[in-house]
């Protein structure tokens, strides 16, 4: 497994996932500024995503719909507010309607991703913070198009603490 | 989510955001602890103690019992987990885009020499 780290920060509602690639970090780095290797790896197999746009410069932003296996699009956006190629990037990323506007009442996460060369590979750091557990929350309902079932299954195990 | 649950997950993530209440849930979760041997540990007044313990019992965090003129405080260990559970939901979202990024990489040539010194 690539994971080699999770820590969960319930204070600040932030979550950071540490991983590692057997591969340098510029090619992990063409992962993310490359549009159509980027739409392969952020929507799972079922849902697979396509980006519209992608502007990867410091301002720029990027849209995307994620297709469900009925047909339905579910939109995205991001805003990069840091690109410092090839060791790390920030941005907010927000959900949008099937027409890629910005759904305002969506929660936005603050995210940094952090990439460094080790022995063998490149060690990716992410980081994503929510504004309130109630934005946390929202994230994990519209997960379901992630098909993480097991974000259901934890919502109940919420309400039924 | 109904507005209830929502008013629930406030109050845990509010509950855990003070220093001296994480304290004390670690304390009361290793076993029941009265709420005046509690106090004894912290430079505040056993009033001050009692409102961070009061603040607990109603996330549900910590459950409170009187015996005698004792009040008894413990922890409910599956409040704690469901607080951890909602970043796990997230962190499985994550895991799925790592396991994705790692297969497309291994897509690669494979003749790749990453790891030669």
């Amino acid at each position: 497994m690539p994971v080699t780290d999770v820590t969960t920060d319930t204070e600040n509602l932030t979550l950071t996932i540490t991983a590692e690639f057997a591969a340098p970090v510029d090619r992990v780095w063409q992962v993310y500024a490359d549009p159509r290797q980027l739409e392969r790896v952020w929507g799972p197999p079922e849902y697979p995503a396509t980006f519209v746009e992608h502007d990867f410069t410091p301002g720029g932003r990027a849209t995307y719909y994620m297709t469900s296996p009925e047909g339905e699009k579910f939109g995205g956006w991001w805003e990069f507010t840091a690109v410092d190629a090839t060791s790390s990037f920030s941005f907010r990323d927000g959900f949008a309607d099937a027409d890629l506007i910005p759904d305002d009442s969506s929660p936005v996460a603050e995210n940094r991703y952090t990439f460094s060369a080790i022995d063998g590979g490149t060690r990716a750091v992410y980081s994503s913070s929510f504004g309130s557990a109630d934005d946390l929350q929202k994230v994990l309902d519209m997960g379901v198009i992630e098909g993480a079932s097991s974000a259901i299954d934890q919502i109940d195990a919420l309400v039924a603490a | 989510m109904t507005e209830r649950d929502d008013d629930r997950a406030d109050a845990l993530f509010h509950a855990l955001s003070d220093r001296t209440r994480r304290d004390i849930l670690r304390r009361v979760l290793d076993g029941e602890h009265s709420v005046s041997a509690l106090a004894e540990k912290y430079d505040m007044s056993f009033a001050a103690v009692q409102k961070h313990v009061a603040v607990l019992e109603r996330s549900g965090l910590v459950v409170k019992r009187r015996d005698g003129r004792q009040q008894m405080a413990s922890g409910d260990v599956n409040a704690v987990r469901s607080v951890s559970a909602l970043l796990a939901g997230i962190e499985q979202m994550w895991r799925g885009r790592i396991t994705r990024v790692d297969d497309l990489l291994a897509s690669d040539s494979p003749s790749r020499p990453v790891d030669s010194p």
